[in-house]
């Protein structure tokens, strides 16, 4: 079959200042493909992106849509050529219908043909595969209606050429497979589609053939068939990676923490957790899987004393702590670190450098009204070697390292205070493979050493690897708690989506 | 032609310093060019509000009497500053100071030592500032509430409150008819040090307090905490609410003493108008200042050296002192404007990007 090419982009360079984000990068997208852009954070995937979708403009290189030389000088012309682009955080107005979002912003007479849009939606979700209900409003749907919505939003406006920034990434596994049905139907129909992802998996599945970016670059083109993972990541990394994390299991466990049906309401009123109960003991990584905002984050700060919670108990080493401020916490001795899920805006001062934020834990313990530096200091080198993380010095603030870096530092702080219960929330979220890894490597130290774990990830993949146990959370209630050895993918699936375990025995 | 603004990465110290003098000096010369457009030698009268801040004695004697409330206001706004927590109530929070000095003074016994009388004026005056902080802080940390709006508010009831007590409660039988307080006895006025009040002096001991309390206490770094990240201070176990009340307690107290040291060495009295804008000028240096004491010590001295060369023109030169208003406000114009050239540049490209199509 002969296809056309429907982008074309060539040496686009666009520099943010001292950093190229893109530089030379060459993509061709043909119709009738899925393209599969893949690459570590700050690769430079959304910012080529979003100058195809006219968002920025690039500094150098041209752009072909159609064989037809283009310049973008606004989201709208992109959108005039076809182009749609549907972004990791959706935009839609959640107190409107599916309907009404659909024709926000679009050229309408006065009166809207209430029939004739309908008949329009139904033809699109025909054709596509696209399973939506018109009259349902925003608030009302799930993550994966949403992002239907979002496709039909693009797909209305008559795109051919659709970018999916991360589209799996708030999906469970079965929202998956019907989103990449809707993918393969759009491919029929002769659409181009690029994925930007970072899941190695998915690109195997879905796409037919993957350009690899690197720092900016593009490392090259591959057809999909002719790749594996390893020679994939060889490329993203630019070197060969050991991804495997190393599971044992350990004897001698003592229960530390244990949740008696803990119920936390939101300002609403609703129930954000419902009648958890867990238990983790030492030596182990209990992991926590659940659809995004299920539960997690009111489940850690719960834990840690941040979070009211309207009923039940929390056990440290069998003492009641429901109810302790982290102050009481701390003054009490117990043992607990926490890796909360926004690291600039709870866990560290941005603006303070390494040493000032390794006093955040340490100060309150001090003698007197002066704040003593001098132990910090050297914690803060004793912690920047250990864990070798990329400082100019300790005195740099912290909002100036990487990403991974930054989470170093927070690690290493709740680390060197020896505890007994580390509770990370998506501790490698936006950090890259090997930042990633090495944090895997830090937790399962920590567990080897005695400390009981609480991991809180969104990859499936990497908690069935890491955890000896996973708790699923589905709207704030335990759905269920497996063993990753005799699971499942889809099974932890279906318990994210709220079907419980328990006639079939697989509850512990 | 297209300019982009790009954001620098990270600035050389000595680049930095170099952007922040050419801000001060272009502020010079773009102030001496509006005064060239008003008909007036800019040499002239720059050569003048020097010399008339620093040319004699006496001179320099009203630049320091000028620069004490400014210095000390300054200081108690950098303390609520650093937390974010907006305090525009500075003026209110001095004349309600002033009315606190002023209440010992007239109701203690006027045989009472001299140290022991300003001794509890100095207490009282501070008690009443802090209360006045009091307020808005404890509805901040309790209710959430507006602080800006909130000690904004409250500068006009303060000064109400003394036009009140002076029209009636306090006004001064002895005073033929006129609304006043009655002056202070010897006893409750502040004694000189190389001719000017002690004030000085207290000014130069709060400069050390609250450098070392902001840099190197506990409760500083709590306030630094609090004020980049109230999530990060949930985290980190400190108790917001005590925060606020304790750091607007001290913000509100230091403009206090500024009433104190006004009311006593300048008035010898309380007026209505003690606090005279200070409360929002110190608004300013606490900014450029960066927040930091010793800085702000410098930043005070030439704001008050504008101040009184700005008064000293408008008498030997017969030009308004708003010209010093003027700079005032050219400088902090340009040198919050630099604040953008350190953290960005502008890029001209030299040549056009190539267009295809």
């Amino acid at each position: 079959m002969e296809q056309n090419l429907a982008i074309e982009m060539r040496n686009i360079t666009k520099a943010f200042g001292e950093i190229k984000a893109n530089e030379d990068i060459n993509l061709d997208v043909l119709e009738g493909e899925v393209h599969a852009l893949l690459g570590e954070n700050g690769a430079g995937k959304t910012t080529l992106m979003n100058m195809l979708s006219g968002i920025y403009k690039p500094d150098g290189g041209s752009i072909f849509i159609n064989g037809e030389p283009v310049i973008f000088s606004s989201p709208a012309d992109s959108i005039k050529m076809g182009i749609g682009m549907i972004h990791q955080h959706f935009k839609l107005v959640d107190v409107m219908t599916a309907k009404e979002n659909i024709i926000l912003g679009q050229p309408t007479k006065f009166f809207i043909n209430k029939k004739e849009l309908s008949r329009k939606v139904k033809d699109l979700s025909d054709r596509y595969g696209l399973d939506i209900d018109p009259d349902k409003k925003v608030y009302e749907m799930s993550v994966g209606e949403k992002q239907t919505l979002e496709i039909m939003k693009v797909l209305y406006r008559g795109a051919k050429i659709l970018i999916l920034d991360e589209p799996t990434a708030v999906l469970t596994p079965q929202e998956i497979k019907r989103f990449f049905k809707v993918i393969n139907n759009m491919k029929e129909q002769g659409c181009a589609i690029v994925i930007i992802t970072h899941k190695l998996n998915e690109v195997m599945e879905i796409s037919d053939r993957v350009t690899v970016l690197r720092k900016g670059k593009s490392i090259g083109t591959a057809i999909t068939k002719e790749v594996d993972i390893p020679k994939l990541i060889e490329m993203m990394v630019g070197q060969k990676v050991d991804l495997s994390i190393k599971k044992e299991k350990l004897k001698g466990q003592t229960p530390l923490l244990a949740l008696d049906q803990i119920t936390v309401k939101t300002g609403d009123g609703k129930n954000a957790l419902d009648d958890v109960s867990l238990t983790l003991a030492s030596h182990e990584i209990l992991g926590i899987a659940g659809v995004a905002n299920s539960g997690q984050k009111e489940l850690c700060e719960a834990i840690a004393g941040l979070t009211k919670t309207s009923k039940g108990r929390i056990f440290f080493e069998g003492e009641n702590i429901v109810g302790k401020s982290p102050r009481d916490i701390i003054r009490l001795g117990i043992r607990m670190g926490f890796i909360p899920e926004d690291r600039l805006g709870m866990g560290l001062v941005g603006s303070m450098d390494i040493v000032h934020n390794i006093v955040l834990k340490d100060y309150q313990n001090q003698p007197g009204i002066m704040l003593r530096r001098g132990p910090c200091v050297t914690k803060a080198e004793k912690i920047v070697k250990k864990l070798d993380i990329q400082t100019p010095s300790i005195y740099t603030p912290v909002k100036k390292l990487s990403g991974g870096n930054i989470q170093k530092v927070l690690l290493g702080r709740e680390i060197d205070s020896n505890p007994k219960v580390l509770i990370t929330a998506y501790p490698v979220r936006g950090l890259d493979i090997g930042s990633s890894y090495k944090i895997y490597d830090l937790l399962n130290e920590q567990k080897a050493a005695g400390v009981g774990v609480l991991f809180v990830g969104e990859d499936l993949d990497v908690l069935m690897e890491l955890c000896d146990r996973i708790l699923v959370l589905c709207h704030g209630e335990v759905t269920g708690t497996v063993d990753p050895n005799e699971t499942t993918k889809e099974e932890i699936g279906l318990l994210m989506t709220g079907r419980k375990t328990g006639e079939e025995g697989e509850t512990a | 032609m297209n300019v982009k603004i790009i954001k620098r990465k990270d600035i050389p110290k000595h680049k930095e310093v170099i952007i922040r003098i050419m801000a001060v000096l272009l502020s010079i010369v773009f102030a001496g060019v509006i005064l060239l457009a008003f008909g007036l030698n800019p040499l002239k009268i720059f050569g003048a509000i020097i010399d008339g801040s620093a040319g004699s004695e006496i001179r320099i004697k009203q630049t320091v009497l000028r620069a004490v409330p400014l210095l000390i206001t300054s200081l108690g706004i950098i303390v609520a500053f650093k937390m974010k927590f907006w305090n525009i109530g500075a003026e209110g929070q001095i004349t309600m100071g002033a009315l606190g000095a002023t209440w010992v003074a007239l109701n203690l016994p006027e045989g009472l030592p001299a140290p022991f009388m300003l001794g509890s004026m100095m207490l009282g005056g501070f008690i009443c500032g802090a209360i006045w902080a009091f307020i808005p802080a404890i509805f901040k940390a309790k209710m959430g509430t507006n602080e800006t709006i909130f000690t904004l508010m409250m500068n006009y009831i303060a000064i109400k409150f003394v036009t009140y007590l002076q029209y009636g409660p306090w006004r001064d039988p002895g005073a033929q008819g006129f609304p006043k307080i009655a002056k202070f006895t010897e006893n409750a006025i502040l004694p000189s040090v190389l001719g000017v009040n002690i004030g000085w002096i207290i000014a130069l001991i709060c400069v050390a307090i609250i450098y070392v309390f902001m840099t190197r206490t506990k409760k500083g770094y709590e306030i630094a905490v609090v004020g980049e990240s109230v999530q990060t201070a949930r985290y980190a176990g400190i108790n917001i609410s005590r925060v606020i009340v304790i750091a607007m307690l001290i913000s509100g107290g230091l403009c206090g003493i500024v009433g104190f040291i006004q009311a006593s060495a300048i008035e010898k009295t309380l007026i209505a108008g003690i606090a005279g804008g200070y409360g929002f000028t110190a608004i300013i240096t606490a900014w450029l200042s960066r927040l930091n004491a010793i800085t702000c010590l410098f930043v005070c001295i030439a704001f008050a050296m504008l101040i009184q060369g700005g008064s000293y023109i408008q008498v030997s030169l017969g030009v308004s002192s708003a010209i010093s208003g003027l700079v005032q406000g050219v400088i902090l114009f340009f040198v919050l404007g630099s604040e953008f050239f350190l953290q960005y540049r502008l890029e001209f490209p030299k040549k056009p990007v190539k267009e295809v199509a």
